[in-house]
């Protein structure tokens, strides 16, 4: 393929990988900031989210569209209920020790990952896209006979993937703004700066940590919905998120919601040209390392702001 | 996961076998040499270490490796079991992984006495584990289509008498290929031990046909995300070859129709690509008028045999290779049927050695490797079959199908001769 197409294509796969990825990262990091949790069961609640998915479009059984904007709700609400029963029956009683939670979180891990199999079963399903028109993209190329418009073979995207970069913009912009103006953001601010603080000034602490844990979870089973009806349901799928979101969270600054974006669109986007354009390995291998330069040189994140 | 399958016994079944069981003894006077191993010492049950892909990415497949071999492990048990013993089957999850392989390999011969391990499918599971059942002397039978057992790599007790390898497959397939399709190929295949076979034998077929091999895309089995790795296929591309494993199938060919869209070239595939998915399923539209590989035809022909009909029958698969309570529930019917097979060479084996026990292991192997022609027949419902004991591999037809219609019609039949390759390894000449 020549290589303006190339590129473009490039461009869409890397803006469908980098939206899902924000949303699933931006996850890991609400958690994080504001209850100083690692949560490693972060890739098995949008692993959740997405086996629920597949659950309520079969159940509902009517017209593709239906199910999914039901899955839309009813998965990120399920996953965001278990995330907050697990913060009040695990992570509380653990009063939130740092490498009491990563332990208590691994095990999460692998309860749900196992519960899964054993009740889903191995096999990946498919949930069937409310709309998926193939759209050719055509390409202006100067020839002898001046500008001519070409629609070439293999250049095109589907109706669906440019609803998932648009859906993953807007619930974005919505979270940003229960953040930056509702009086749970405020609260949940709040908490993060200062959690002695805040306690003084009567904020019941232990509420808000539920409420974060629940969210960033059902902000994971959200990017899951979204995602599943181009992938499939699986119960080993999530790994790759996992990985990608702590490459993720901690290039952007471990807490910093901006950061955790921007890193996200960066990690995505050159995810996506890097596998179209070399290897996928290679994208991945650059990333880590990418990773452990931000690490080495820059441990607060190439957004965070330095030690507190 | 331990699943112990005992063949269902009633007072009146045990008497109602025993009683036949007799009659077979007082037969063999008249034919001796047939049934004269059914006097067995040992009424304990043969006990066939199942490996099974019941997790990880070969689950689909290993779901129905269980059932076909359930349904074998009956029809043998039905007709009075081995060497007049019945025959136990003891699956055990290998996780589609090649270290849990060899660790359930070891089970098998260490745990639970079995007398021979059976069913692995996965390329990498089956290099993984064999050597292990090498050292462990137990005679291990795979149904796994890698070239590794023919090519010489494993050792003596590693034999694949069910199934066909890659490399007479590809090797059948390029002259249709080229005949049909066109000459300037493009592969896609999953990159492990499997897709690598692929790789080089068809690139090697195809240019004996005067074709040649523009690009070879290789995409990790594990894979979820498959658009793009398309870019990679090169414009003056006149058939696209695919073969892909894993849970993602669906998702690769359904992303490969979306890329292509309107204007695709030729595509051939391997079922593969689709084994275990509706042909049905939104999205696969495009497939209409592609051709595929089959190991055995999922749908069942016009022509349909009465061994496949009643081969069909007893695994719990309707005409349109789905199972029979749950249409969704499709089969992985071009390879399972090397499980079935399989279990009835184990049989014909044993009781052609006499085999009573674990000291007649290297008489169950040299017995097997004694045998040549496998007849069209309820044993072998694929159809006829030729054994190189040398290679410890099988030849047999291979069809290739049309999608037409959302169904799979066999186009063209290959003769088993299609298939052959000259020998590279004797491994008879190897010690026990």
């Amino acid at each position: 393929m020549d290589f303006g197409p190339y590129f473009v294509l490039a461009l869409i796969e890397g803006a469908v990988q980098a939206s899902v990825l924000a949303l699933t990262a931006v996850g890991l990091s609400l958690v994080f900031g504001v209850m100083r949790v690692v949560n490693v069961a972060h890739g098995e609640f949008f692993m959740l989210g997405a086996v629920l998915a597949w659950a309520v479009a079969t159940t509902i059984g009517a017209h593709p569209a239906i199910g999914f904007v039901l899955a839309l709700v009813i998965a990120p609400v399920v996953v965001g209920a278990i995330a907050v029963s697990a913060d009040v029956l695990v992570l509380k009683r653990l009063k939130y020790d740092p490498e009491n939670t990563i332990v208590a979180t691994i095990g999460l891990l692998y309860i749900i990952q196992q519960v899964t199999l054993m009740t889903y079963g191995p096999d990946a399903r498919p949930v069937e896209a409310p709309f998926n028109q193939r759209l050719a993209i055509p390409w202006p190329e100067w020839g002898e006979g001046g500008l001519t418009i070409g629609w070439p073979w293999g250049f095109g995207t589907t109706s669906y993937k440019l609803f998932v970069v648009g859906a993953a913009i807007v619930l974005l912009i919505v979270l940003w703004q229960i953040m930056a103006r509702s009086k749970l953001g405020l609260v949940m601010r709040a908490t993060q700066l200062d959690r002695e603080m805040a306690t003084a000034f009567g904020i019941q602490v232990d509420r808000v940590y539920a409420i974060a844990f629940g969210i960033g979870a059902a902000l994971a089973a959200l990017a899951a919905t979204l995602i599943v009806p181009i992938r499939q349901a699986h119960y080993l799928m999530g790994a790759d998120p996992l990985l990608l979101s702590f490459i993720v969270v901690i290039i952007g600054g471990l807490g910093s919601l901006p950061g955790t974006v921007a890193a996200a669109v960066l990690i995505g986007m050159s995810d996506g040209m890097i596998s179209m354009f070399f290897s996928p390995t290679l994208a991945k291998i650059l990333s880590t390392l990418l990773v452990a330069f931000v690490l080495v040189f820059r441990p607060q994140g190439l957004f965070g702001s330095r030690g507190r | 996961m331990t699943r112990i399958l005992k063949p269902k016994q009633t007072r009146r079944s045990v008497l109602k076998n025993m009683a036949a069981g007799s009659a077979l003894v007082a037969g063999s006077a008249a034919m001796p040499g047939f049934v004269r191993y059914s006097q067995a010492q040992s009424s304990a049950p043969i006990k066939i270490g199942f490996q099974q892909h019941v997790t990880g990415i070969g689950a689909a497949y290993g779901r129905w490796y269980g059932r076909t071999t359930e349904a074998a492990a009956k029809m043998i048990n039905d007709a009075g079991g081995i060497n007049g013993r019945p025959v136990e089957i003891i699956a055990e999850d290998d996780g589609t992984d090649p270290k849990r392989g060899a660790e359930v390999v070891e089970k098998f011969a260490n745990q639970h006495g079995c007398d021979v391990a059976f069913g692995t499918l996965f390329s990498h599971v089956v290099i993984g584990s064999a050597p292990r059942a090498g050292e462990l002397k137990l005679p291990y039978f795979v149904v796994s289509e890698g070239h590794h057992v023919a090519s010489g790599m494993l050792n003596r007790y590693t034999l694949q008498p069910g199934i066909t390898d890659v490399k007479s497959q590809v090797q059948a397939m390029a002259p249709f290929v080229a005949d049909n399709l066109g000459k300037k190929v493009t592969m896609i295949f999953p990159d492990f031990a499997f897709g690598h076979d692929h790789r080089d034998y068809f690139s090697e077929a195809i240019e004996k046909q005067g074709g040649q091999v523009l690009a070879k895309i290789a995409i990790p089995p594990t894979e979820s995300s498959f658009t793009r790795y398309f870019p990679q296929i090169p414009r003056e591309t006149e058939v696209v070859y695919h073969v892909m494993v894993g849970p993602a199938v669906l998702t690769f060919v359904k992303e490969m129709g979306e890329f292509f869209g309107s204007s695709r070239p030729e595509i051939f595939g391997f079922i593969d690509s689709l084994e275990a998915v509706d042909i049905g399923s939104a999205g696969l539209e495009f497939l209409d008028g592609t051709y595929f590989w089959e190991g055995n035809p999922r749908y069942a022909q016009a022509d349909q045999s009465d061994f496949d009909k009643a081969y069909r029958a007893a695994v719990g698969v309707d005409d349109n290779g789905a199972s029979v309570s749950d249409s969704k529930d499709v089969s992985t019917y071009a390879h399972m049927f090397g499980c079935w097979e399989t279990l009835h060479i184990i049989k014909a084996g044993m009781e052609a050695a006499g085999y009573a026990g674990p000291d007649d292991r290297s008489k169950l192997i040299e017995a097997v490797e004694a045998v040549t022609d496998m007849p069209h027949s309820n044993e072998h419902p694929q159809g006829a079959k030729l054994f190189n004991g040398k290679t410890h591999q099988v030849f047999g037809h291979q069809y290739i199908s049309k999608v037409s219609g959302g169904k799979l019609v066999v186009a063209h039949t290959t003769s088993i001769e299609d298939t052959f390759y000259p020998d590279e390894v004797d491994y008879t000449t190897q010690p026990f």
